[in-house]
């Protein structure tokens, strides 16, 4: 089992997923330097937080048109698990392999703090070892992490159960108080119509370490694991 | 061929940007303004006849240079030139 994880110039989380992939899971990562073309046999794609680009034009769109991208693109596209958190959300986002886009949170400041988030829906395969409604607490570290879409397209997304993450409090509640940067229905996360790409704002990766007191990230590693051996 | 791209947010996407600069001329005293936006001009240089270079700009914009869903575009061609 083999996870590619694409390193942009100003990914800054590739090093954390790699660290949590191995603690948790059997599967070995592997990281792709995105001017590489194609994607090497691998059972999921990665596509780490960061600043690519420094965030230049819009975040993510630069990276979104590097040369790996049409691999990552063409693989996700045939059904490859894909993961991409924070910028890698945006980046999903930017390449048109996940529906909407992030914008500036709505305080107008970059946001750093750990928040709860609530399992909308534990039937993907990066989430079945959560309980359906699971409060869990994850840190965010984003600037625009504002989700938007139409509202053809929330429509779209709501009809087919996509939303996977909701920003809540610690007793579960989704409303505007617990919505920390302005996200159209406290979207946190939200996979593709297929099921197989999955972007959020929150970082798993930094939830996977007795240290920190933050533990609730592994579930996620755990269920990809699951799903793939 | 020397033309400009407009940027700017569509109507009805929060633009934080626009409201911060706002609230900071509101401060500074300023009235009898409203609805500021903030958008991005890009200045590029086409080596093209007009029409083709409409289109290649275009199509730039379509790839890259904007996103549709939240932002809206012009493409304005120098004056000098």
């Amino acid at each position: 089992m083999k996870a590619s994880i694409i390193v942009f110039p100003g990914s800054n989380c590739d090093r954390d997923i790699a660290v949590s992939i191995k603690k948790l899971t059997d599967i070995e990562p592997i990281m792709v330097w995105h001017k590489e073309t194609s994607i090497p046999d691998s059972d999921l794609i990665v596509i780490p937080g960061g600043f690519t680009f420094g965030d230049y034009l819009r975040c993510g769109s630069i990276a979104a048109n590097s040369p790996i991208m049409n691999d990552v693109i063409k693989k996700a596209t045939d059904g490859l698990p894909t993961l991409g958190i924070c910028n890698g959300f945006q980046i999903l986002t930017e390449s048109g392999l996940l529906p909407g886009t992030l914008i500036k949170n709505d305080c107008l400041s970059f946001l750093c703090k750990t928040v709860s988030i609530k399992v909308e829906n534990n039937e993907t395969n990066f989430s079945k070892k959560y309980k359906q409604n699971e409060v869990i607490n994850i840190p965010i570290a984003h600037n625009e992490g504002n989700f938007f879409a139409n509202e053809d397209t929330l429509k779209k997304i709501k009809d087919s159960n996509q939303i996977t993450f909701k920003y809540c409090n610690q007793n579960g509640e989704v409303n505007n108080e617990t919505n920390p940067n302005g996200s159209i229905e406290n979207i946190a996360g939200i996979t593709n119509e297929q099921g197989n790409v999955l972007g959020m704002m929150p970082h798993p990766e930094r939830a996977t370490c007795e240290i920190t007191k933050l533990t609730d990230g592994e579930n996620l590693f755990k269920s990809i694991s699951e799903f793939l051996l | 061929m020397k033309l400009n791209v407009k940027i700017m947010p569509k109507n009805g996407v929060l633009d934080p940007q626009g409201k911060a600069i706002e609230n900071s001329l509101s401060q500074l005293g300023f009235k009898k303004f409203s609805e500021i936006r903030q958008g991005k001009i890009i200045e590029i240089d086409i080596d093209a006849d007009k029409d083709q270079a409409i289109n290649i700009a275009d199509e730039m914009c379509k790839k890259l240079l904007v996103n549709l869903i939240i932002e809206d575009y012009e493409i304005i061609f120098d004056r000098e030139k």
